[in-house]
């Protein structure tokens, strides 16, 4: 589904990211880890196509088609999400208004009508659900004052209504108690199918106990240092980043 | 109302989409260019008028002779030649059997057998000078509320337009005002009898149609003592490459214990792409509040190259309130110096003001506000908030608080922000496969919501549309 090549990205002239390749299949769960700074939020942007970043080396495939030309909102329509790691306010504009404004959007793009409201307000009441979501939030401005796990359980909630075909997660963990955790990631693995990808962005191993990653990289200074299984990951959390960095 | 802001193409849309530039050609009964006594003279002969208010008329007209146009706004405009316009043009045929009117008023999504139908608003049609069309008159005569032009409320409820014609707004109070004291051929009249809700929104639309006239509407709504009403307005105009002059007056007289809610949405041509055209739309609006009585303006301005309009509220009466919510967007050349007076006078009055400004392009956008509180005005208060959002790195956003308390136990509170629309946000809407376009009017609606919400529902819904269709093509 997802094929990055060689990639080399800058920002104003400093190199961030030093030739990553990554495969992920439909059907699949990766997990990249990795200590700050180390480019794992960069390589959520440049999938999701923010347009600071260059490309200077190397290129991205999805679904077989060379993506980095495109738009964040084509990209979007392809179906590739990204669950921010700072979602970002928009006084004004409910929750309700903001989903059903994205949701419509992308299937205006497929070439859909726009879904009929009863449809959407359903859809949006049994995801709620999922979630452990209040009602009261559909009306609230977008992410203004919501605390940060009121934020992640948002973007996961968005998500869920788009139905993409790739979810990046950038450390939706950071920020949750272990309630809101388990929560989140119950919803996560309830959207999981043999028909999506997710790739997991995190610091931590303590997501990865409820999603369980079928491949878990770890990214240091640019570069993809090592990949595994999921006992990597254990491995990680039992030893740090410091015997990679040795690698 | 529904349609009022759908859809259309015409002939005369090429490079701009203002939808409601085009020009319908309909007989009419116009003046000749200028303006003197005999001007005046005629056109009030020509209204039947009585006596009185052609003496009135000619008393403005001397009055205005000694002014100058006002120099302060904050807006650069071209000098006015008062001589070059015609100060009268009516449609001559038998309106309503006239099939062109018909297709006009359908074109601005007026279909006034439509409008029967849709229960809730009751809706009169101004062209250029005079009023074309109006509906439910009957429901409304039933509950003894009157809603007519201003000529026929002229002819039929003398007692009442003499009372209050120019009580709030003297005529001498300012250039264009004055001006219209002398001139004006048309409007809306409408009087709601002590302790009478109005079953439904009162609502007159008005469009300016031939090009070299002025537009000198006047509005006069008077709300007997413990009445309700709410009334809504809507402007258009077709597309020309002159400035036309549009110099509104409205009074609204809220007596003991009545309310008044005063809802616009303004979307006179703004001018093409390099500023030239549009119309100039200098108006005033007061109110004035009798003890107890409240007055709500709520502004959606999107239209005109250039808007001067205050519209005020003066607190006369002890615990009276006033309100003032405003949206102004501005784009292109566009110049707005929008904002309200609010007089506090008697004791324990309030006021609110909510201020929202939108510049786009090399638009300038400016809110000016003046809060007054008399010596006598015991505990009064006022909360004002101004926000202004800008979009792009050429447009201006200017705020001119003044504040004037002459008494100590006023309390004042005034906030002000101004933000941009951050790349942040928009990377965001981008991600949800919103497009940039899109994301912007998302953020724009969102900004105005707390006075998007104070409209009527309908209104509120046309009103959201317009700002996206406003703002289309204007950024970037």
């Amino acid at each position: 589904m997802l094929n990055i090549e060689n990639l080399h990205v800058s920002i104003e002239e400093k190199l961030l990211l030093k030739g990553i390749n990554l495969y992920i299949n439909v059907g699949e769960v990766h997990a990249i880890m990795g200590p700050n700074g180390s480019g794992k939020s960069t390589l959520s942007a440049v999938i999701a196509g923010k347009k600071e970043y260059k490309i200077t080396t190397g290129t991205i495939f999805f679904e077989g088609e060379k993506i980095i030309h495109l738009s964040p909102e084509e990209r979007a329509h392809l179906g590739i999400f990204l669950s921010f790691q700072d979602p970002i306010e928009i006084p004004g504009v409910s929750v309700t208004n903001f989903i059903r404004t994205s949701v419509n959007s992308v299937r205006k793009a497929r070439g859909l009508y726009d879904m009929p409201i009863n449809d959407m307000l359903k859809s949006i009441r049994k995801k709620l659900e999922v979630f452990g979501m209040d009602k009261d939030f559909l009306y609230r401005s977008l992410n203004e004052g919501f605390s940060g796990g009121e934020k992640k359980r948002n973007e996961i909630f968005q998500m869920a209504m788009l139905n993409p075909k790739l979810s990046i997660l950038d450390e939706t963990d950071s920020g949750l108690d272990v309630d809101a955790l388990r929560i989140v990631s119950k919803g996560i693995n309830a959207f999981k199918s043999k028909k999506n990808a997710i790739l997991i962005i995190t610091h931590y191993y303590r997501i990865l106990k409820y999603i369980v990653p079928d491949f878990v990289h770890v990214l240091f200074r640019g570069k993809m240092v090592k990949s595994g299984g999921k006992k990597l990951a254990i491995e990680i959390e039992k030893k740090g980043y410091s015997w990679i960095k040795q690698v | 109302m529904r349609e009022m802001f759908s859809c259309m193409k015409t002939r005369e849309l090429k490079d701009f989409d203002y939808k409601y530039g085009f020009y319908t050609s309909i007989e009419v009964d116009k003046f000749s260019k200028g303006l003197n006594e005999d001007t005046i003279r005629t056109l009030s002969e020509k209204k039947n008028e009585p006596l009185w208010l052609m003496y009135w008329r000619l008393d403005s007209f001397s009055l205005w002779k000694k002014m100058m146009e006002p120099k302060w706004g904050n807006v650069k405009l071209k000098q006015k030649q008062y001589q070059d316009i015609s100060y009268y043009s009516a449609p001559i045929i038998k309106p309503l059997q006239d099939p062109s009117l018909e297709k006009t008023l359908k074109k601005l999504g007026l279909s006034l057998e439509e409008q029967k139908r849709i229960n809730g608003i009751a809706i009169d049609v101004v062209m250029d000078s005079i009023l074309v069309a109006s509906t439910f008159k009957k429901t409304l005569a039933e509950k003894g509320i009157i809603f007519c032009s201003i000529s026929d409320a002229i002819r039929n409820h003398p007692e009442l337009v003499k009372k209050y014609l120019g009580k709030v707004i003297n005529k001498n109070d300012n250039f264009y005002a004055s001006l219209n004291s002398a001139v004006f051929s048309d409007g809306s009249f409408c009087y709601i009898p002590k302790e009478t809700s109005c079953p439904m929104e009162l609502s007159t639309y008005f469009r300016i149609n031939e090009g070299g006239i002025g537009q000198f509407e006047r509005t006069l709504v008077i709300a007997d003592k413990g009445s309700y009403v709410s009334y809504l307005e809507g402007c258009t105009a077709p597309q020309r490459k002159e400035n036309q002059l549009h110099a509104a007056v409205v009074e609204l007289i809220a007596l003991e214990g009545s309310e008044i809610k005063y809802s616009t949405v303004q979307n006179w041509f703004p001018g093409d792409k390099h500023g030239n055209g549009g119309v100039y739309n200098f108006v005033t609006k007061r109110g004035l509040c009798e003890r107890q009585a409240k007055i709500s303006w709520t502004q959606i301005e999107t239209g005109s190259s250039i808007t001067w309009k205050y519209p005020s509220c003066v607190l006369q009466g002890d615990n009276s309130i006033g309100e003032f919510y405003s949206v102004a967007l501005t784009k292109n050349y566009q110049q707005a110096d929008t904002g309200t007076k609010m007089i506090h006078i008697g004791k324990n009055t309030k006021s609110t003001i909510i201020s929202k400004g939108i510049s786009a392009g090399k638009s300038k956008n400016s809110y000016r506000g003046l809060v007054k509180v008399f010596s006598k005005a015991t505990n009064a208060k006022n909360y004002s908030q101004c926000d202004s959002l800008i979009v792009g790195n050429e447009c201006g956003a200017y705020t001119f608080p003044y504040i004037e308390a002459r008494n100590s136990s006023a309390k004042i509170e005034h906030e002000a922000t101004i933000s941009k629309i951050e790349e942040d946000q928009i990377f965001y809407c981008n991600q949800r496969g919103i497009d940039f376009e899109k994301s912007v009017s998302l953020i724009i609606n969102g900004f105005s919501r707390e006075v998007l919400n104070k409209l009527p529902l309908e209104f509120a819904i046309e009103a959201r549309k317009l700002l996206e269709i406003s703002i289309d093509g204007s950024v970037g």
